[in-house]
């Protein structure tokens, strides 16, 4: 048998099933802007209720991280986004579903060691990364508005 | 003396009985009817899918031994394995047993691995009375090899299914049932593919590169077995191993895989098809050796195909080794 891995790997290329990207565009658009449209009702609520801009919307996210929550419990949550990918993946109700689901997942070996030291281990790269992106952009925003040039 | 690349067993190792133990996808499967029992819930009523998984094995063996009409007392050695680190579902599950063992990690291909060691021993008559069982589980697989159960991931269509599923036989030096008559350690065949979602590729060549020393190491071709069965190439991974062997002039028509065999790829959402240790070997107990047994089948070749990757190695870069052993199977005469 005399196979190259670069050949090989152009019959796998050829081998595999595409993923149907329209289809999978079209979920992702409409379950994430439905997740959003939904958001943005409950912020409309809040705030016809009496709460501020700012309270509203952190209101707004608790309810969603909640929710995501119920869902991901449920069992329900992952069913929908096994279609709407990035949809569920990107709005905060798919953070939460990477806190909480290793959270259930990992419960069974214990408080600390299961629940407590696994609970970040989908989301804890997007913190960290998410913290370091903020710091260097806060020392770019320093910089320049020590030289005059920001607000 | 030549090197031999091919074990021939002379009158060969009897498979006795065997057993087949199936999770609640495979009941829903196109074998559903074929396991010796299916269970209604993946958990099987225990509180860690590590637990469900041991007792998976666990009805599997003591099926197998009812069937084989042997107390576990009889039993020589128990080769097993599973998929879990350390082969903790197998050592668990041999707590109960309370057989001599001997674990095997082989990832998927361990039934072929653990039938043809077994074989060995029990043709040979050092140890004749040999159990051979594996099994997966696909909340177990999910939690070492890739994300929570509960996480909202998207699966590629190269992906595949862990089986929840068991397989388990019981090899004697005779007596009635279908016999292992030859067979062929695989070697260990890495053609740098590294997606941990399209291991079906990266078994393929150790499957094509194990038939191919077995026809010749035995002198047959293709044509000469019912059915050419490989463990769970899938969807990607068969139609490579149709290419590579085409590519060496040897077409495969009668090419099965009990990846694409347990379920049904068009309403079970399992994307190119079934994978795990449980699967080669629940598919083997569940639907061919009882057709070999009913002289429905005369000779078969079975594979079980492992891709032999670990959770760090695959973070690291590496790029995922596979494996694929060859049992010859003849039917009851």
């Amino acid at each position: 048998m005399d196979l190259t891995p670069e050949r090989y790997q152009k019959m796998v290329k050829r081998a595999g099933p595409s993923s149907p990207l329209g289809t999978h565009c079209l979920w992702a658009f409409g379950v994430g802007g439905a997740i959003c449209t939904l958001g943005e009702g409950l912020r409309q609520l809040y705030l016809s209720l009496g709460w501020d801009q700012d309270a509203s919307g952190a209101l707004t996210s608790i309810t969603l991280i909640g929710l995501s929550g119920l869902f991901t419990s449920l069992g329900l949550y992952q069913r929908l986004a096994a279609r709407a990918g990035a949809g569920t993946l990107v709005p905060i109700t798919g953070f939460a579903n990477a806190v909480i689901s290793p959270a259930i997942e990992f419960k069974v070996e214990g408080m600390i060691t299961g629940v407590g030291a696994k609970m970040f281990v989908i989301a804890g790269p997007v913190i960290v990364y998410g913290l370091t992106a903020s710091w260097v952009w806060g020392l770019i925003y320093w910089a320049t508005t020590q030289m005059g040039w920001g607000g | 003396m030549s090197r031999k690349e091919t074990l021939v067993l002379g009158q060969g190792a009897v498979i006795r009985a065997w057993a087949s133990v199936g999770g609640k996808k495979e009941g829903e499967g196109p074998l559903c009817r074929e396991f010796d029992l299916v269970n209604g819930e993946n958990s099987l009523g225990q509180d860690s899918w590590e637990q469900s998984e041991c007792q998976l094995q666990q009805q599997c063996a003591e099926l197998c031994l009812r069937k084989g009409e042997i107390t576990p007392k009889e039993v020589d050695l128990t080769l097993g394995g599973d998929l879990q680190a350390q082969c903790t579902a197998t050592a668990y599950a041999m707590r109960s047993l309370g057989t001599p063992y001997a674990g095997l990690y082989g990832a998927c291909s361990t039934m072929a691995q653990g039938l043809a060691l077994g074989a060995c021993l029990s043709s040979s008559c050092l140890l004749p009375r040999v159990l051979v069982m594996t099994s997966s589980h696909f909340c177990t697989a999910e939690r070492e090899f890739r994300t929570p159960l509960e996480y909202g991931g998207q699966r590629t269509p190269t992906a595949q299914w862990t089986a929840t599923a068991a397989g388990a036989c019981l090899l004697s030096p005779k007596g009635e049932g279908p016999r292992i008559t030859a067979l062929t350690f695989g070697r260990v065949v890495d053609l740098q593919i590294t997606d941990i979602n399209n291991m079906g590729a990266a078994m393929a060549p150790a499957a094509a590169q194990t038939i191919l020393r077995h026809l010749k190491g035995r002198g047959t071709r293709p044509g000469d077995y019912d059915a050419i069965v490989t463990g769970d190439l899938g969807q990607v991974g068969s139609r490579l191993l149709h290419e590579i062997l085409e590519g060496e002039g040897l077409p495969l028509p009668n090419h099965r895989d009990c990846g694409l065999m347990l379920y049904d790829l068009q309403t079970q959402q399992v994307d190119a098809g079934g994978s795990g240790a449980g699967c080669s070997a629940s598919v083997l107990c569940a639907h061919f050796l009882p057709r070999l047994a009913a002289g429905e089948y005369r000779r078969i070749l079975f594979l079980s195909t492992g891709a032999l990757m670990s959770q760090t190695t695959f973070l690291q870069g590496e790029s995922i080794p596979g494996l694929a052993h060859a049992i010859e199977l003849e039917g009851c005469i």
